[in-house]
C-alpha cells in the first residue's frame, strides 16, 4: 500500500475512534442539527486560518467553539426557537467563509476537499494531530462519563445530585469542535455530522446498554472509514462521500439483521 | 439535624413569581409534604430546595455534603438511549452488584432487572426511579409525585416503603403528593402552597384551616378536622390574595 494510503487509513480510524462514542451523545441528546452548525461553521474557521496564517485545525477549532457559546448565549436569551438560531449561525458562518474566501484572490484552494474531504491532503503531521486529539477526547470521555451520561438522562436530576452540568455540556461543545477541527480533511464539513449520527444509529439495534452503544458505535465507524477509503481508491470518488455510503450501507444490513434476529426472538417466544 | 432550611425564598421569571416568601425545613427522619393545586409551584420548590433552580430572594442553607435522591417528576429516557433497569441504577452513583438487587427486591421489580426502561409500565418506571433514588443511601429523599401511574394496592405498598426508608435511613424527605389521605396520615409536616405557603404545620392542622378546605373542598378536611381556625385571606382563581375581615389566623399572616 501507498503511504498515503496508510496515512489515511491511520487519520480515519482515529477519527472513527472518537467519533463512535461521541456520535451517541449527539444522537441521545438530540443534537444532529447543533452537529451540522458547528460543521459548517468550521468553513470561516479554514478562511480565517489563511486571512491570519495560522494553523487550520487551530482557526477551525476557534471559530466552531465561538459559534457553540454564541448559541448558548442567544439561547439563555431566549428570543428565537433553537432551531431557528441554528439556521442563523451555520449559515452565516458558511456564507461568511465562502466571502472570505473570495476576498482572498491570490489563494489556490481546493474548496471541493474542504465540503467533502480529500484522503490525499492528509499529512504525517494531521495523523499525529488526530491522534493527539484523540486520546485527549476518549481520556476526557473515560473519566468524565458518568456526569456526561447522568446530564443526558436528566439534567435537573444530574445536578441535584452532586454534578455539574452546565461544566459538562461546555467540555461536550469544545469535543464537538475539536472533532470537527480534525475530521475535516477526511470526510469534509458538510459530511461529519454523518459520521457521528450514521454509526450510533446502526449500534442502537445491537446495544443493551449506554457503554456497549459506544463502543459498537467507534467499531461500526473505523468499519466504515476502511470500507469507504478502498471504495474511494476504487472510484476515485471523494473520500468523505465514500466513508458516508459505507456507513450507510452497514446502517441498511443492521437494520434488516436486526429485524431478522428480533423476528425469530419473537417466534421462539410464541411457541 | 436541620438538612434543608429555607427562608423567605423566591422565584421571579419573565416577571411573574413563580413562587414568593416560601419557608420550610426539612430535618433528618422527617417526612415534609408539600401540597396545592397545579402551578403552585410544588416542583418550583422542591428544585429550589435541591440547588437547581436558583432563588431571586431569600435564603437557602443545606448540610455541608448533604447527599440527595431525587425522584423527578418528568423523567423520559429517549428511546434512542439503551437503558436497562440494572444500568439505570449505577447512573449517579457505583453501587455493587448484591445492593442493586436487593434495592429492587425491597420495591419489588427484582424479575425486571434486565429490562429496557423505555418497556416498564408507569408503575414499574417508578418503582424503578425510587430504587435508583434510595440507593444513593440519602440525608434527602426528593420524591415529586412518587407514586404516579402506579395503581391503588401499588400505592399504599410505595407509601409503606417510603415509611420504611425512612427509619432505616434516618433520611428526610421532601414529598410532593395529590394524595390527600396518604398525605395526612403519614406525614409529619405539611405545607400547604398556593405561590406562596399558605398554610404548614401538622397535618391535623393544616387540615383544618380554610386555605386548605377552599383548595381541596371541604370533603378532603372533614377527614381530619381537628383544629379550627381561620385565615386572614382567601385567594381569587388565579392565586392572588385577598384579605378577609376581621380574621386573626394562627396559620399564617400576610404582612
Amino acid at each position: 500500500m501507498d503511504d498515503f494510503i496508510i496515512r489515511a487509513m491511520l487519520a480515519g480510524i482515529g477519527l472513527a475512534l472518537v467519533s463512535g462514542p461521541l456520535g451517541c451523545f449527539v444522537v441521545w441528546r438530540r443534537m444532529a442539527y447543533f452537529g451540522d452548525t458547528m460543521s459548517h461553521s468550521a468553513l470561516l474557521g479554514v478562511a480565517l486560518a489563511f486571512l491570519l496564517n495560522i494553523n487550520l485545525m487551530l482557526g477551525v477549532l476557534a471559530v466552531t467553539v465561538t459559534v457553540s457559546i454564541f448559541l448558548l448565549i442567544l439561547q439563555k436569551r431566549g428570543s428565537l426557537s433553537t432551531d431557528a438560531l441554528l439556521g442563523l449561525l451555520s449559515h452565516s458562518a458558511l456564507a461568511l467563509g465562502m466571502v472570505l474566501i473570495a476576498f482572498m484572490s491570490d489563494l489556490r484552494f481546493d474548496l471541493l476537499s474542504l465540503l467533502f474531504g480529500d484522503i490525499l491532503a492528509v499529512g504525517n503531521e494531521d495523523v499525529i494531530a488526530i491522534y493527539a486529539c484523540a486520546a485527549v477526547i476518549l481520556g476526557l470521555m473515560y473519566f468524565l462519563w458518568r456526569p456526561l451520561l447522568a446530564s443526558t438522562v436528566n439534567r435537573e436530576l444530574a445536578e441535584a445530585e452532586g454534578f455539574n452540568p452546565d461544566l459538562t455540556q461546555l467540555i461536550f461543545m469544545v469535543m464537538m469542535a475539536a472533532i470537527i477541527a480534525i475530521a475535516m480533511k477526511i470526510v469534509g464539513v458538510l459530511l461529519i455530522t454523518a459520521l457521528l449520527i450514521i454509526p450510533a444509529a446502526t449500534a442502537r439495534w445491537f446495544a443493551k446498554t449506554p457503554e456497549q452503544m459506544a463502543v459498537a458505535s467507534a467499531i461500526i465507524g473505523i468499519a466504515s472509514v476502511i470500507l469507504g477509503l478502498e471504495g474511494s481508491l476504487q472510484f476515485d470518488s471523494a473520500s468523505g462521500p465514500s466513508i458516508v455510503v459505507a456507513s450507510l450501507c452497514i446502517f441498511l444490513l443492521s437494520l434488516f439483521a436486526s429485524r431478522l434476529i428480533n423476528g425469530v426472538l419473537a417466534k421462539d417466544k410464541g411457541q | 439535624m436541620q438538612l434543608i432550611e429555607m427562608d423567605g425564598v423566591g422565584i421571579k421569571r419573565q416577571g411573574r413569581w413563580l413562587i414568593q416568601n416560601v419557608s420550610l425545613n426539612v430535618k433528618s427522619g422527617e417526612i415534609v409534604t408539600l401540597i396545592g393545586p397545579n402551578g403552585a409551584g410544588k416542583s418550583t420548590t422542591a428544585k429550589t430546595a435541591l440547588g437547581v433552580l436558583k432563588a431571586d430572594v431569600g435564603t437557602i442553607k443545606r448540610k455541608p455534603d448533604l447527599t440527595v435522591g431525587y425522584v423527578p417528576q418528568k423523567l423520559a429516557i429517549d428511546w434512542t438511549m439503551p437503558l436497562t433497569v440494572r444500568r439505570l441504577m449505577s447512573l449517579t452513583a457505583k453501587p455493587t452488584a448484591a445492593e442493586i438487587e436487593a434495592v429492587l427486591e425491597k420495591t419489588g421489580i427484582p424479575h425486571l432487572i434486565n429490562s429496557n426502561v423505555q418497556q416498564l409500565s408507569g408503575g414499574e418506571y417508578q418503582r424503578a426511579l425510587l430504587a435508583r433514588a434510595i440507593l444513593r443511601r440519602p440525608d434527602l429523599l426528593v420524591l415529586d409525585e412518587p407514586v404516579q401511574g402506579v395503581d391503588y394496592s401499588g400505592e399504599i405498598a410505595l407509601y409503606n416503603l417510603i415509611l420504611k426508608i425512612r427509619e432505616e435511613l434516618n433520611c428526610g424527605i421532601l414529598l410532593i403528593s395529590h394524595d390527600l389521605h396518604v398525605v395526612m396520615a403519614q406525614t409529619d409536616t405539611v405545607v400547604c402552597l398556593n405561590g406562596h405557603v399558605c398554610c404548614s404545620g401538622a397535618p391535623e392542622h393544616v387540615a383544618a384551616s380554610d386555605a386548605y378546605r377552599q383548595m381541596f373542598g371541604d370533603v378532603a378536611s372533614q377527614s381530619l378536622a381537628i383544629y379550627n381556625h381561620h385565615h386572614d385571606h382567601s385567594h381569587k382563581a388565579d392565586g392572588t390574595i385577598v384579605p378577609s375581615k376581621g380574621d386573626t389566623g394562627d396559620c399564617c399572616n400576610h404582612g
